[in-house]
């Protein structure tokens, strides 16, 4: 029987004020009257503190568009979960905070898009910056420990220094500094984001100096960009291993992005429970272990590390999710990548960010 | 890089961190943002004297009336363990 998870990633909504061009959510955004009601978050809350979950993620698209969010906070704490708030700080008033926190929000992840008021507002498409500026005050004023999420791209990556600069004002505690990952939005406008290798490789030593600095105030926590690296990300700490996510109409997803594998049997929690689903569902039990790889993966010694990579990237670029990671120096797919870097990096007429709304 | 821990330095939980019991996996579990930490006895019986007021000398003097052969050093690594966890602080 496979391990329980430590975590349910609660997709309440994928209505969201902000348009992201980099959003993890899919292309094809869950409509309101497609959510879970709250009687079934409770339940689906229930199953997965049941299955062995002890962290709840609130998340979305924006959680505060839920009017049930408080009551979903008292059901989540009332579990014994460290429940997270994953905002965007839009719609995050005093009030609203400190009721989030008496109700029994353990930590804030509040996004941050750029370190400048005209940066982040172009790249989140409204004016999000002073609103994001006083969620943080209202976090600290709170005493609620504080992450800040940013996503690097070729946008904002030669303002790093600025963004860590900004995150230290505002009092966090981490600092996620996340390169994009190329699936739903992010892929579809990936010749606007990719960064070039002369940005990662002034922002890299940027980011361990202070790494160094910030020891014991601010834990800096840095995602690679995997297009440019020899190795894959340790995708999910494997499939179906320690984390599952369940998107706002209830289907229920081994990592969030993993709709884009169509060969996939997406399942849902109308019709299975979360713990059917974690151990018995084909989904989950797709890319669990070591079984299903293939060469180069199965006789390398790097499995045990990387899992084989992300399977979602595997799928959207070589069109089979069992195949190696292609940003993987071994794979025999490498080719694909080195391609996309060479005619997106640096593209010499670059596309309009596609931006993030419901269609 | 672990970094050591006096014997008179006073370890406590940092905030936004929460101890509990999880029955299903029968253990004491650290949350803290992003991460579980599911403690064995002696951690878990070492988290729960991480109150501000003690020393690590004095939790190792405390655990010695319950279990046999604590050392106070063995307790100063594995505070210095969850200190880089960052489940945990110390003063002084």
């Amino acid at each position: 029987m496979a391990e329980a998870p430590f975590g349910l990633l609660a997709e309440l909504t994928h209505r969201c004020p902000l348009q992201c061009g980099y959003c993890s959510n899919p292309l094809e955004l869950v409509k309101r009257n497609a959510e879970l009601d709250t009687e079934s978050w409770r339940r689906v809350f229930d199953q997965a503190r049941a299955l062995g979950a002890l962290q709840i993620h609130l998340s979305g698209g924006e959680p505060l568009l839920r009017p049930d969010l408080p009551e979903l906070v008292v059901h989540a704490n009332s579990l014994g979960c460290y429940v997270n708030l994953v905002t965007s700080g839009v719609g995050l008033s005093r009030d609203r905070l400190r009721d989030l926190a008496a109700r029994g929000v353990d930590h804030v992840q509040l996004s941050l898009q750029d370190a400048t008021r005209e940066g982040n507002d172009r790249i989140a498409g409204i004016k999000a910056f002073d609103r994001k500026v006083e969620a943080a005050a209202y976090i600290r004023e709170e005493g609620l420990p504080l992450t800040v999420n940013t996503v690097l791209h070729r946008q904002n990556l030669d303002n790093i220094a600025g963004i860590i600069a900004m995150a230290e004002e505002m009092g966090a505690e981490r600092l996620e500094l996340a390169n994009t990952q190329y699936y739903g939005w992010a892929l579809r406008n990936r010749a606007v984001l990719l960064p070039t290798r002369e940005q990662l490789s002034v922002a890299d030593p940027i980011v361990a100096a202070a790494q160094e600095r910030l020891r014991g105030r601010m834990e800096i926590v840095y995602v690679i960009a995997d297009y440019h690296e020899a190795h894959p990300k340790p995708c999910m700490y494997g499939w179906g291993a320690r984390q599952l996510t369940v998107a706002p109409n209830g289907d229920v997803l081994p990592c969030p992005a993993a709709t884009v594998i169509s060969s996939l049997k997406i399942e849902n929690v109308q019709d299975s429970s979360l713990h059917d689903i974690w151990h018995n569902s084909s989904s989950f039990n797709a890319f669990r272990g070591f079984e299903w790889m293939k060469d180069p993966c199965r006789s390398c010694p790097r499995k045990e590390i990387d899992f084989g990579g992300c399977r979602c990237q595997a799928f959207q670029l070589t069109g089979d999710a069992a195949n190696t990671d292609p940003v993987c120096s071994l794979s025999p797919d490498r080719s694909t990548v080195d391609l996309i870097l060479e005619t997106e990096m640096m593209p010499s007429v670059v596309p309009a960010m596609a931006m993030r709304k419901m269609s | 890089m672990t970094s050591v821990v006096a014997l008179d330095a006073v370890p406590y939980i940092r905030r936004g961190v929460k101890c509990t019991y999880d029955q299903i996996r029968e253990s004491h579990v650290v949350l803290f943002p992003e991460g579980v930490l599911v403690l064995n006895e002696t951690a878990a019986s070492v988290v729960a004297l991480c109150d501000g007021v003690r020393s690590v000398g004095e939790i190792a003097l405390s655990l010695g009336d319950v279990y046999a052969g604590v050392e106070p050093e063995d307790i100063a690594e594995l505070v210095a363990r969850l200190v880089e966890r960052r489940v945990v602080d110390v003063n002084g």
